[in-house]
């Protein structure tokens, strides 16, 4: 009696995984999510490749007026330390002449309590914050927005919005 | 003047011309000699010369060779590496013979525990990074061109901003190397006070 009992349990690891899919026939293994292709979790994916950055140095439009402006440009290796911010080494207000880079908006003068100050406030040191560089990839869902002007010239409706 | 005692044998015996051994064998031995411990010392010399050597004290390892493997001069795409003497250490004999000389000064600073805490060495980083501006700025970034050439740089494979600064400032001569590419390989210290490279002239 005893040694069946024993038996059956030395079994069951062997036994349940078999067991186990059996139970929901149809389902699989796999994950649906739209981030990412169905896998099974035993499966290794080959993760696509590192997109390239876009270094093309042309300025975009943005999608609307508070909108911060991306980066064009690489930032590889760039310090934006407590000890060093490199992105102001260009943009700040005094070296925009040699640099001829954009100077960072007056906005990022102006601290929380609405005071202008002389340099870039504490608040806004971090432009990676907002800021970001741009890469290639290819987005997996597709993006509809549309800006305010391709908005305000769609042909009218006539106030039908049946 | 007269020597004491003790020095006066030994002197001596450096003093007396050789009375057995021959002149063909003073001649050659000393050559000999002279190939012997030139060699030892150039091999110890270059066996300081590494980066296995460098980073022996905690000092180079914890701070500053944790900070260099982050950046492009350590891993890149074409795998080709600088480690810290290519950078710090002239190639020319007798730049590295003075430049070993001042190192010396490393030796005591390690012994005596001058940065052997990461808040010492925060404290004095701005010190020690003005010590390498200053050097790289009185060679022209000698160290730099040794891998790096004005002459073999392509501007029209770099990015718009870099081919218009070079021409600007490197070509010309006006700035050098150091300039502008400060904190390359280390995080940089407090830059406070610190114009970039390319700050036109009129505005300093």
């Amino acid at each position: 009696m005893n040694a069946r009992i024993l038996a059956v349990l030395a079994a069951l690891p062997v036994l349940l995984p078999a067991v186990l899919p059996a139970q929901s026939p149809g389902q699989g293994a796999s994950v649906q999510t739209p981030f990412r292709p169905p896998v099974g979790f035993e499966q290794e994916p080959v993760p696509p490749p590192i997109p390239a950055d876009v270094t093309d140095d042309r300025r975009v439009a943005r999608n609307y007026p508070e909108q911060p402006p991306v980066i064009p440009h690489n930032i590889r290796d760039y310090q934006l330390t407590l000890n060093n911010n490199q992105c102001l080494t260009c943009h700040s207000r005094q070296y925009t002449a040699g640099s001829q880079a954009p100077m960072i908006s007056i906005t990022h003068y102006v601290d929380r309590d609405g005071q202008t100050l002389g340099g870039v406030t504490p608040r806004r040191y971090f432009c990676l914050q907002c800021h970001v560089p741009q890469t290639v990839a290819q987005p997996p869902i597709r993006n509809d927005f549309r800006d305010v002007d391709s908005l305000i010239s769609r042909p009218s409706d006539g106030g039908d919005r049946r | 003047m007269r020597l004491p005692g003790f020095l006066l044998r030994p002197w001596r015996i450096i003093a007396t011309p050789a009375r057995t051994l021959s002149l063909g064998f003073l001649t050659l031995g000393g050559f000999a000699a002279g190939v012997f411990f030139w060699g030892g010392f150039n091999t110890a010399l270059e066996a300081t010369n590494r980066e296995a050597f460098c980073i022996s004290c905690h000092e180079m390892n914890d701070n500053v060779y944790q900070e260099l493997k982050q950046t492009i001069h350590f891993t890149n795409r074409s795998g080709v590496r600088a480690t810290c003497p290519d950078c710090h250490v002239p190639h020319a004999w007798t730049d590295k013979i003075a430049r070993k000389m001042q190192a010396s000064k490393e030796v005591w600073g390690h012994l005596f525990g001058t940065i052997d805490t990461p808040d010492k060495f925060a404290a004095m980083r701005r010190e020690l990074a003005e010590h390498e501006w200053a050097r790289l700025k009185a060679n022209n970034s000698l160290e730099c061109r040794n891998c790096h050439s004005a002459e073999s740089m392509d501007i029209t494979r770099q990015g718009a901003r870099a081919a218009d600064i070079h021409q600007r400032f490197l070509f010309t001569g006006e700035r050098t190397c150091i300039d502008c590419h400060k904190g390359i390989a280390h995080r940089l210290p407090d830059m406070q006070g610190v114009p970039p490279g390319w700050t036109v002239s009129e505005q300093k």
